[in-house]
């Protein structure tokens, strides 16, 4: 039995695989309309979600199966003070798959070890979220039409964004990748994944604090929220929070075809004028999550 | 100082000086019955500093290697029968370790489900760097 917890529990083959069954969904979703009748997807959200919930509900749905499940823990049995263990044993007895997002780091691993069924990590608080870089994933192959050879710039709160993180370990697995990693000092990506992920796959990157100087140079642009919560001091993130901020004039430079992604939501740090640019990618990027994780279902309930 | 061979039992040999308190709690020694030596700061021409700490347990006791190959893969861990000393081969770091040390990352859910084992697996060896397998935090 299969669970993803990790975006590295997918070999880069069965990336491709799954890349390539939601590209097939997307152009004949009535071949997908039955495929999990009789299935039951569980949702177990400990913690609010607005897109990776409701898509994952709609990809079941459009699987021809059916979800159950609740969206935030004082809605469940958590809330008398059960254990994930515990809970996720007995859904494991009424559904055949469940999706877990938990404000703790490694509880849908614990729950992978003892439902019985596959389980999805949708969220485990600030460490991973495998469904959004496959989601991202999706988009840039849709986009680009392919993993390498591309100059991926990684633009905003580098520190904390978990999005990010995943991100870098997928795409470093690909010949000829490039990383750009643009952010305030305060917020530069963890000394920790530039040693044990980017240098250890020999991928060339830079870090920079300016966006425009790099902008000319990507082929995907990758925008993170700088949270004011991130800052020592007010002052600090006064000065810099413009800097991150993405606007029609920034993108004055960037190349014809550039891509630019967002995980959502976005709250300032891409101009509303940028939705209108051709290169705005992120709501498509909302779209193709409900795809892969139709994909991403199947693989798992092993259905044909 | 003198402290007298062992016929049967174990030496643990080459502990860097300053650490023998610290094995000797870990592998958890106070619970025998049997005599232990902890001898700190011992003369060693092999040690940093010219310094070890040695433990000598008079008793053949089954001990859990995968500590002391947490602890410090340099220990030498000598097996004594009817006075004959067999030196085991080098021990390496254990590929994971249990409930040996704790997770400090109060993010991760062994914070809050205290029933869980605390596991880490090796994902470094050249540099032995643990990490806790639920939210991958490094070992401190």
């Amino acid at each position: 039995m299969r669970n993803l917890i990790d975006i590295l529990d997918l070999t880069t083959s069965e990336i491709d695989e799954l890349v390539a069954v939601a590209n097939d969904i997307i152009e004949s979703p009535q071949k997908y309309a039955h495929k999990c009748a009789g299935k039951k997807l569980a949702t177990l959200f400990f913690e609010p979600s607005t897109r990776t919930r409701l898509s994952f509900e709609a990809a079941m749905y459009e699987l021809g199966g059916n979800v159950l499940g609740f969206s935030e823990a004082q809605s469940s049995s958590s809330a008398k003070g059960e254990s994930v263990a515990d809970t996720v044993k007995v859904v494991g007895y009424y559904a055949d798959i469940i999706a877990m997002r938990h404000p703790k780091e490694g509880a849908p691993l614990v729950a992978s070890m003892n439902a019985g069924i596959p389980v999805i990590n949708a969220g485990d608080g600030g460490h991973n979220h495998p469904t959004q870089t496959l989601t991202d994933l999706l988009t840039i192959n849709r986009e680009k039409g392919r993993f390498d050879n591309l100059t991926v710039g990684f633009c905003g709160d580098l520190k904390f964004g978990r999005t990010v993180h995943s991100l870098i370990g997928a795409l470093s697995r690909y010949k000829n990748v490039k990383f750009v990693l643009i952010s305030p000092k305060e917020l530069t990506l963890p000394e920790y994944i530039i040693k044990e992920v980017i240098e250890k796959n020999n991928i060339e990157f830079v870090e920079t604090t300016n966006l425009e100087e790099v902008m000319g140079q990507l082929d995907i642009l990758y925008m993170t929220r700088v949270q004011r919560e991130r800052f020592f001091n007010e002052q600090d993130y006064i000065r810099l929070k413009d800097s991150y901020i993405l606007t029609p004039e920034k993108l004055e430079n960037a190349k014809e075809d550039m891509c630019i992604l967002h995980p959502l939501p976005r709250v300032n740090e891409i101009a509303v004028a940028v939705d209108n640019d051709k290169r705005a990618k992120y709501f498509e990027q909302a779209k193709n999550g409900k795809y892969i994780r139709m994909a991403l279902i199947l693989k798992l309930l092993e259905v044909e | 100082m003198t402290i007298s061979p062992i016929e049967n039992g174990i030496v643990l040999d080459h502990i860097t000086a300053g650490k023998g308190m610290e094995l000797y709690k870990a592998l958890g020694l106070a619970e025998l019955d049997c005599l232990v030596a902890v001898i700190n700061n011992a003369y060693s021409i092999k040690m940093p500093g010219g310094r070890k700490d040695i433990i000598k347990i008079d008793a053949e006791i089954e001990l859990n290697l995968d500590i002391i190959g947490y602890f410090d893969p340099g220990i030498t861990v000598n097996v004594i029968k009817n006075g004959v000393n067999t030196k085991l081969p080098k021990i390496d770091p254990p590929k994971e370790i249990k409930n040996l040390i704790k997770c400090k990352n109060p993010r991760c859910i062994t914070s809050v489900e205290q029933e869980l084992p605390h596991i880490f697996k090796l994902t470094d060896s050249e540099n032995k760097v643990y990490r806790c397998i639920y939210c991958e935090s490094k070992a401190k």
